[in-house]
């Protein structure tokens, strides 16, 4: 690979380059889909190519090939210059970077059983087992489930004399049950709308019991079709982990991307509320609120050894106590705020740009009471569970989710469920709201693995441990 | 069989290495087999603060084979077209196919057209082809010049895509054309919060104004500079183009699909009145006016379907798996395999009016117009029941007539209570591309829309 990752930068420094790096990925993957006990789709993919990045007179170019040979190399390297210089002739500041040691190094996520050894017949007869149970119930109209797995050999190289070995493996598996009355329409997923995902093996899938939560969900799916649907009002809400992790993902997350706060992504997803004026002077949140962005923490999907410029992975306080702190960053914009770069660059394979993406973004757990604590020292209030769907606006400030499930909860008690539940608000509104976060006993790590970002289009895998919160005077009910 | 680097973009190369996958399929012992050979290079210059900051460019090929053995069906995937790539693929594909269960309704691949998948020429434009990163970054700078006249700053993205596609099975389909997009969206912000969005998207580069593009989003974000509050509740709307496109993605995306119907998860029913008699959508992948294609992933060829007809629901898009469980043939809506999700329809248009755009605005009393939605997402699929934000350019109308910019809006209403609600549909229509493929879209205004709430300063 050397000899690649070399003839990549030679041609590219020796076109006029005065920054560039190559990033050779194999990605591997394989996935199962189950519709009603029927194995609809066992499909397995292969992909393989290399993309060099650099920087001429201040700009940026990239470009990115499938075809692995020294001719190709040499074209995709003077390609790339030739971009960057036709980005020069748009530019009014050029381009610096931080400053950071070389990276060198061979980073392997810890799996415990290859998904890629374990016997697909396996694999299908397990998930086939778990689909057959949510069947059983009377009363759903149709199932699905899945399972997927992932993994990435990924070698960046930079004209700094950096060079990195990466192994990265995702794997990632669900049920979900539909009953249908009529117009009604209602769905239970478990453990995750879209599964639950990590960085781990099959015993990850295995962990997560799907056959034995299954009869469950299914029930769960058919008495909803008959729950009043929740009525609107302000009240106080619980978010159970499984709907906690989206709240952070979309107005923790996303604002507090660097790039964003800078426009970069104006023209798409748009832009963040969080301005770098604000940074250690705004109240994001309560006293309560401590959020990370955590690229070392086991199993996150946003785990690795260095970011795709070869910064190493760590631990960036965003919120600290409430209060504003820190951006996802990247060596371009980290010195802008005069800052080091934190280390969040990631793209989605070997023909996309790296981005400024979240790692692990983690809401810390709070010593005191568990969320089920939590929940039984809740006079009144509604319990949201499993994220059904989500929006917020193009400066991440107005919100709104739905969630699978919702329940009444009086006395400490859970208990009336109502359908079609919605949540709405203002992003540093609910935060500041928060008046309770559950121990480390609840806290666990979720994953998305289909962030959207950027032009083209990128899908970014990225993790968030949370362990359930308690909000106050949140509007509720939007729509029945 | 191609050799390590590729096949370009260049249609006869790719059918040419989708018989040779179907060919190795065969010895492997498949009993049916279908490869979907796509391959090009795809470009795209971003620009954000008045300068190029993003610009980018791939060669990709990626070969999808549908490998069956009796009723047993297996799908691989490779990035690679090379002979050791085509290999592992057919030999993952084969490894699948033995361990996989059967699927006991499985009704085989598609058979051939008699009239076969005749390549559309209207697909492809040389001027796409052969755009140049100078080229984009020309666009970009008209862009970035139309903003620096209006006192405000550009962002946005310039895209140019060719590729050759190609599907052979061992039915004896062989489908094979080339085609190109190109698109070129900005927002301008100017001072005091203003925000304007524009796009213009085409299958030929070199048609694209992009001064002209950058003119419109400029205008607007002058024009929407100090927005107001106003209060959420239901005002009669004027829907630009842009937000038009919506509508038509959700419809397509959780509505007009036969998969979607057949889980019994669609409004659709055959006949049943969904929308006012103005709004008819067919699905068109012979319009000029959109973005062509002659067949789908299945190498079937695209039928036209009158999805809407005068509001009333009529057609379905159908691909092969779907259209054998309802005992008809498939309309040429299929997805790449395994394909969970079910046909689509990729090139909505939706019809013409008579009203310009002054009647439209002119036609509201007291209402709003909104320019775009944002991030838009079903809360209730089978009702349609959609939440969002308005975005670059929210006005209030009074007395037919533009009074001002308004805050950001959210919305959630059904969609199906919109298209009901339609009055007015303009003349003029746009080539706008969405989440399912490029759609010609008119701007309608509509008697009653619901917004939610509203946002906030930061």
């Amino acid at each position: 690979m050397r000899d690649l990752t070399s003839r990549a930068l030679d041609t590219a420094t020796a076109l006029g380059a005065s920054y560039a790096d190559v990033r050779v990925v194999r990605r591997l993957e394989e996935s199962i889909n189950i519709k009603s006990t029927r194995v609809e789709g066992v499909q397995s993919g292969e992909s393989e190519g290399f993309g060099v990045r650099v920087l001429v007179n201040g700009a940026w170019g990239f470009a990115a090939s499938h075809d692995l040979t020294m001719a190709e190399t040499d074209r995709v390297a003077a390609q790339a210059v030739r971009i960057a210089k036709a980005s020069a002739t748009a530019l009014r500041k050029p381009v610096l970077l931080d400053s950071r040691p070389p990276a060198h190094g061979r980073f392997e996520a810890p799996v415990g059983e290859d998904p890629f050894q374990v016997p697909l017949e396996r694999k299908i007869a397990d998930l086939l087992a778990a689909d057959r149970a949510l069947n059983i119930v009377k009363g759903i109209a149709w199932t699905e489930s899945l399972y997927a797995a992932q993994r990435e050999w990924k070698t960046f190289a930079a004209s700094d004399g950096s060079y990195t070995e990466q192994v990265i493996t995702h794997v990632g598996g669900g049920l979900e049950a539909n009953a249908i009355d009529g117009d009604e329409h209602q769905r239970r997923s478990f453990p995750d709308n879209g599964g639950a995902w990590a960085s781990a093996g099959y015993e990850w899938i295995r962990g997560l019991e799907l056959a034995a939560n299954a009869e469950r969900i299914a029930s769960e799916a058919v008495e909803l079709l008959t729950a009043p649907p929740l009525p609107a009002g302000t009240r106080t809400i619980l978010l159970h982990p499984s709907q906690l992790y989206m709240q952070v993902h979309e107005s923790c997350g996303h604002p507090t991307e660097l790039d964003r706060a800078f426009g970069s992504e104006a023209s798409y997803a748009g832009t963040s509320f969080l301005t770098p004026d604000m940074l250690g002077g705004f109240r994001y949140g309560s006293d309560l609120c401590d959020i990370v962005a955590d690229a070392t923490v086991e199993g996150g999907l946003g785990t690795f050894g260095w970011d795709d410029e070869g910064v190493a992975a760590q631990q960036v306080p965003l919120v600290k106590e409430g209060m504003f702190t820190g951006y996802l960053s990247s060596r371009e914009t980290a010195p802008r705020i005069g800052r080091q770069s934190g280390g969040a660059m990631r793209a989605d394979g070997w023909n996309r740009i790296p981005l400024i993406r979240m790692t692990n973004v983690n809401l810390l757990p709070k010593p005191g009471m568990s969320f089920a604590d939590i929940v039984a020292e809740t006079d009144d209030g509604l319990l949201f569970e499993t994220n059904r769907s989500w929006s917020i606006d193009d400066r991440r400030l107005n919100f709104q989710f739905g969630t699978e499930i919702c329940r009444e909860v009086k006395g400490g008690k859970v208990g009336r469920l109502f359908r079609n539940g919605t949540y709405t608000g203002i992003t540093y509104e609910l935060w500041r709201s928060m008046d309770a976060v559950g121990d480390a006993s609840s806290w666990s790590m979720w994953g998305t693995p289909n962030c959207g970002k950027g032009e083209p289009g990128q899908t970014g895998h990225v993790g968030h441990g949370v362990s359930g919160a308690r909000f106050r005077n949140v509007r509720v009910g939007v729509v029945a | 069989m191609s050799g390590r680097d590729g096949v370009g973009a260049d249609p006869a190369a790719a059918l040419h290495l989708a018989e040779e996958v179907v060919r190795l399929a065969g010895a492997a012992g498949a009993t049916e087999a279908e490869a979907l050979v796509t391959t090009g290079e795809s470009s795209l210059t971003r620009f954000a603060n008045s300068e190029i900051h993003q610009n980018v460019s791939s060669t990709e090929v990626l070969v999808n084979l549908r490998l069956v053995r009796g009723r047993r069906v297996a799908v691989a995937s490779s990035g690679r077209s090379d002979a050791e790539g085509v290999r592992a693929l057919v030999e993952r594909a084969a490894a699948i196919a033995a361990n996989v269960e059967e699927l006991e309704d499985w009704a085989g691949l598609p058979e051939a057209d008699a009239d076969g998948a005749q390549p559309l020429d209207i697909a492809w434009a040389d001027g796409t082809a052969d755009a140049s990163p100078e080229l984009r970054a020309n666009g970009a700078r008209a862009v970035i010049a139309a903003a620096d006249a209006a006192g405000v700053i550009a962002f946005g993205s310039f895209s140019t895509d060719a590729e050759a596609v190609a599907v052979a099975t061992s039915k004896g389909i062989r489908a094979a054309e080339r085609r190109t997009t190109s698109q070129l969206l900005t927002v301008s912000m100017g001072p005091d919060n203003g925000t304007g969005y524009a796009e213009q998207c085409s299958i030929d580069a070199t048609t694209i104004d992009a001064a002209a593009i950058g003119r419109e989003a400029a205008e607007r974000a002058r024009a929407s500079a100090s927005p107001v509050a106003i209060d959420p509740g239901d005002y009669p709307v004027v829907l630009h183009h842009y937000a038009v496109v919506d509508l038509l993605d959700m419809l397509g995306y959780l509505g007009f699909s036969a998969l979607a119907v057949q889980e019994d998860r669609s409004f659709w029913e055959a006949g049943r009145r969904v929308a006012s008699p103005l709004v008819t959508i067919t699905d068109d992948g012979r319009d000029v006016a959109g973005l062509p294609m002659g067949f789908d992933a299945e190498g079937v060829p695209k039928r036209r379907l009158a999805l809407l007809d005068a509001g009333v629901c009529r057609d379905l898009a159908f691909d092969a798996q779907t259209a054998a469980r309802a005992g008809r043939t498939s309309t040429g809506h299929g997805q790449p395999a395994p394909n969970p999700y079910g046909p689509f329809p990729t090139n909505m248009v939706m019809s013409a009016g008579d009203a310009s755009m002054e009647d439209l605005v002119g036609g509201l009393d007291r209402g709003l117009l909104v320019t775009r939605f944002h991030y838009t997402n079903p809360v209730h699929g089978k009702k349609l029941i959609i939440t969002g934000m308005t975005r670059d350019g929210t006005f209030l109308v009074e007395g037919g007539r533009i009074v001002g910019p308004v805050r950001n809006l959210r919305f959630t209403m059904s969609y199906l209570d919109a298209l009901a609600n339609v009055e007015a549909v303009s003349r003029e229509r746009r080539c706008i591309r969405g989440l399912l493929g490029g759609s010609v879209v008119p701007s309608v205004r509509l008697s009653s829309f619901s917004f939610t709430g509203a946002t906030a300063d930061g």
